[in-house]
């Protein structure tokens, strides 16, 4: 029987500021991780990551992150991966700040 | 201080100059990440977690005023108003945007900075005693001899891509504060029994994953020839070291699977084979260089308000007696400026307190600032009436801390906060170990006592050579804590033992007080330091205080 798909969304790194961006189903890319495309399917994970993958001049390091579906989009499964949506535990900087700036 | 000559200048434009086109060309789409990734690091650029790091290097941990006004520019202006000294004596910029770096790097030319070689596998910056030239146990200021070793080191075309990076460390003093055997190769000036001064040459030292003490390869190498025999044993490794495996490619692992009978024959043959080719230019150089290290004019005087000071105030006295230290002049102190309050991040200074500490060293210490491994500032030439005046500015700007050399002095990576390759984080559990015995006014009474931490097995945080080191690691998606007991980073260097299974991220702190608490039970008197005592009484009773359900099983 095949493994279960764990689901994934695709992240990576802006190119000019490096903070944590992850690519919409609208094919944008979201500093917020709720916002990121929920990919259930392997074969489509592949493809996004791919597309990701071309915008050199965008984005850098894409790669597939495992997720879980939440009440408010996907939820990271991992500490890291929630380290990166959220910011530094030291200072309310990074996404933290720029929240509190909204 | 050195000061950069015509050479030097037009070689950092230059740099700076190709590398804000290379900057220039990924930000177009002409060059893809792969292609400009080894070219940042060359740099100092690093992509981390949440934004590129820049790293600057601060040769030897030296500064002047003016430079450290710069540092604070740059938090400010590029940054999020704050910098981090780190284990290596740099300084790093957790949230540059990449386009605004050439900006940074022509910023810090203009004071006679850069952050070439500060990555990559290549020669990194060197790295001497945070103490040098005012040390009153040394032979001679060590800079010198490290601004010479910076010099050959900088674009050498033969070590530029190496299987993985180099790490040289300059001493000179009877205590080693610069860590020397945990360098993959080290100098230490020492005298032999004629008198005569040379060099004593380590190598093979590390930490990591395989950390490792340095051996003795040449135990008394003769001024002339420093340069050619540093050369020979680099030369050698990047031969013969591995390529197959990144985590089997530093020199500690060549020494370790030849031996350094091996290594040492090599590289005599190596050695023969290139020290005529030094001709004589690099001693010329050296004799140079020594005139910028020049000691500055001490001044005498009286140090009768130092005196007083002390009787008078308590706060003054706890501050002089953990963070002054012997100077070569008696009438001069060193000053260890502690930035890490109780309860802050080790190793960071607001450009605020960068300024601060700028016209402090202009005002009181000579012009000159130094950065140690410990992530510490160091004030190296202070006249002792200056002192009370000084302390009571610091205090003003939260830089009064007397903590040096305390359970609250405590060295931390970034860890996962920051850095991209870390495994758990390592900042707040040292604010936490920090706040609480703070909290439990004990930090006094346990006296030195060393905890380092690092956020993965690649041991910046020096966990190895702590009193007590912690690791962050990923355990099955969790953050984990393992603990080592007995490290040493001086001249009587010592891996930790490692004290059992790791501790979750809520029970690191308690597991430190347990630890803690067993030595203050265990030591003979108050004299008695952590490290004294664990090695009289070994790990078994600080493993009974740090698993007490497991004793009770065997009970």
């Amino acid at each position: 029987m095949a493994r279960i798909f764990t689901p994934k969304v695709v992240t990576a790194n802006a190119l000019i500021e490096g903070d944590v961006i992850y690519l919409t189903a609208d094919d944008h890319w979201s500093r917020d991780l709720a916002q990121a495309e929920l990919i259930t399917d392997e074969a489509h994970a592949q493809l996004r990551l791919l597309k990701a993958q071309s915008q050199v001049a965008t984005i850098v390091g894409a790669y597939l992150a495992d997720v879980k579906p939440g009440d408010n989009g996907p939820e990271p499964t991992h500490f890291r991966e929630d380290f990166r949506r959220t910011g530094p535990s030291n200072y309310a900087h990074g996404k933290q700040e720029a929240e509190a700036n909204v | 201080m050195y000061k950069y000559n015509d050479f030097d200048t037009a070689f950092v434009t230059e740099r700076n100059a190709q590398f804000r086109a290379q900057v220039a060309r990924r930000i177009d789409g002409s060059l893809t990440e792969d292609e400009f990734k080894p070219l940042r690091l060359m740099n100092g650029l690093y992509l981390q977690l949440h934004a590129y790091m820049l790293r600057v290097a601060v040769p030897y941990g030296s500064l002047n005023s003016a430079q450290m006004t710069q540092l604070a520019l740059l938090a400010e202006k590029w940054d999020k108003g704050y910098g981090h000294f780190t284990t290596r004596q740099n300084i790093q910029f957790n949230w540059p945007k990449l386009s605004d770096v050439p900006d940074m790097l022509d910023a810090l030319a203009e004071v006679g900075m850069h952050a070439i070689q500060t990555s990559g596998n290549t020669i990194r910056n060197v790295t001497s005693d945070h103490f040098a030239g005012a040390a009153a146990d040394e032979i001679e200021d060590p800079r010198p001899v490290a601004e010479l070793i910076r010099q050959w080191s900088t674009d050498h075309p033969e070590f530029q891509f190496m299987g993985r990076k180099f790490k040289i460390a300059v001493g000179a003093a009877a205590e080693d504060r610069a860590v020397l055997k945990a360098h993959d190769l080290a100098v230490r000036i020492v005298q032999n029994a004629t008198g005569e001064t040379g060099y004593q040459i380590l190598v093979g030292g590390g930490l990591g994953r395989t950390p490792m003490i340095g051996q003795v390869i040449n135990d008394f190498l003769p001024r002339a020839d420093l340069l050619p025999y540093i050369e020979s044993v680099v030369s050698v490794w990047n031969q013969i070291g591995r390529r197959d495996n990144k985590y089997k490619a530093r020199i500690k692992i060549t020494v370790h699977e030849h031996g350094i009978d091996d290594i040492r024959a090599r590289v005599a043959a190596r050695f023969a084979l290139i020290r005529p080719s030094f001709t004589g230019a690099d001693q010329e150089l050296l004799s140079e260089i020594k005139t910028h290290f020049a000691a500055p004019n001490f001044r005498s005087g009286s140090t009768e308000t130092y005196g007083a000071a002390y009787k008078a105030d308590p706060v003054f006295r706890a501050w002089a007696d953990t963070n002054l230290a012997e100077h070569r002049n008696e009438t001069h102190a060193i000053v260890t400026i502690s930035i890490k309050k109780h309860g802050a991040t080790p190793g960071d200074a607001s450009a605020d307190q960068m300024r601060a500490m700028a016209e402090l060293a202009a005002k009181y210490g000579y012009d000159e600032l130094r950065i140690s491994h410990q992530q510490n500032v160091i004030l190296p030439h202070v006249h002792k009436s200056d002192l009370p005046a000084l302390h009571a500015r610091l205090k003003q700007h939260d830089l009064a801390t007397a903590n040096i050399g305390l359970i609250s002095d405590i060295i931390a990576c970034p860890g996962m906060d920051y850095c991209a390759l870390a495994t758990a984080r390592a900042i707040p559990v040292a604010q936490q170990i920090a706040t609480r015995f703070d909290a439990l006014k004990l930090e006094h009474d346990i006296g030195h006592l060393q905890i380092k931490i690092s956020g993965c097995i690649n041991a910046c945080g020096h966990h190895h050579v702590a009193h007590i080191g912690i690791l962050g690691l990923d355990r099955a998606g969790v953050e984990n804590y393992q603990i080592t007991l007995g490290g040493d980073a001086t001249w009587t260097a010592n891996i930790g033992e490692r004290a059992g299974p790791g501790f979750a991220y809520d029970e690191i702190v308690p597991a430190v007080e347990r630890i803690v608490t067993a030595y203050l039970d265990l030591r003979t008197d108050a004299e008695e330091t952590f490290l004294e005592t664990f090695r009289r009484v070994g790990m078994a009773p600080f493993k009974a205080a740090l698993y007490p359900e497991a004793v009770k099983k065997v009970a």
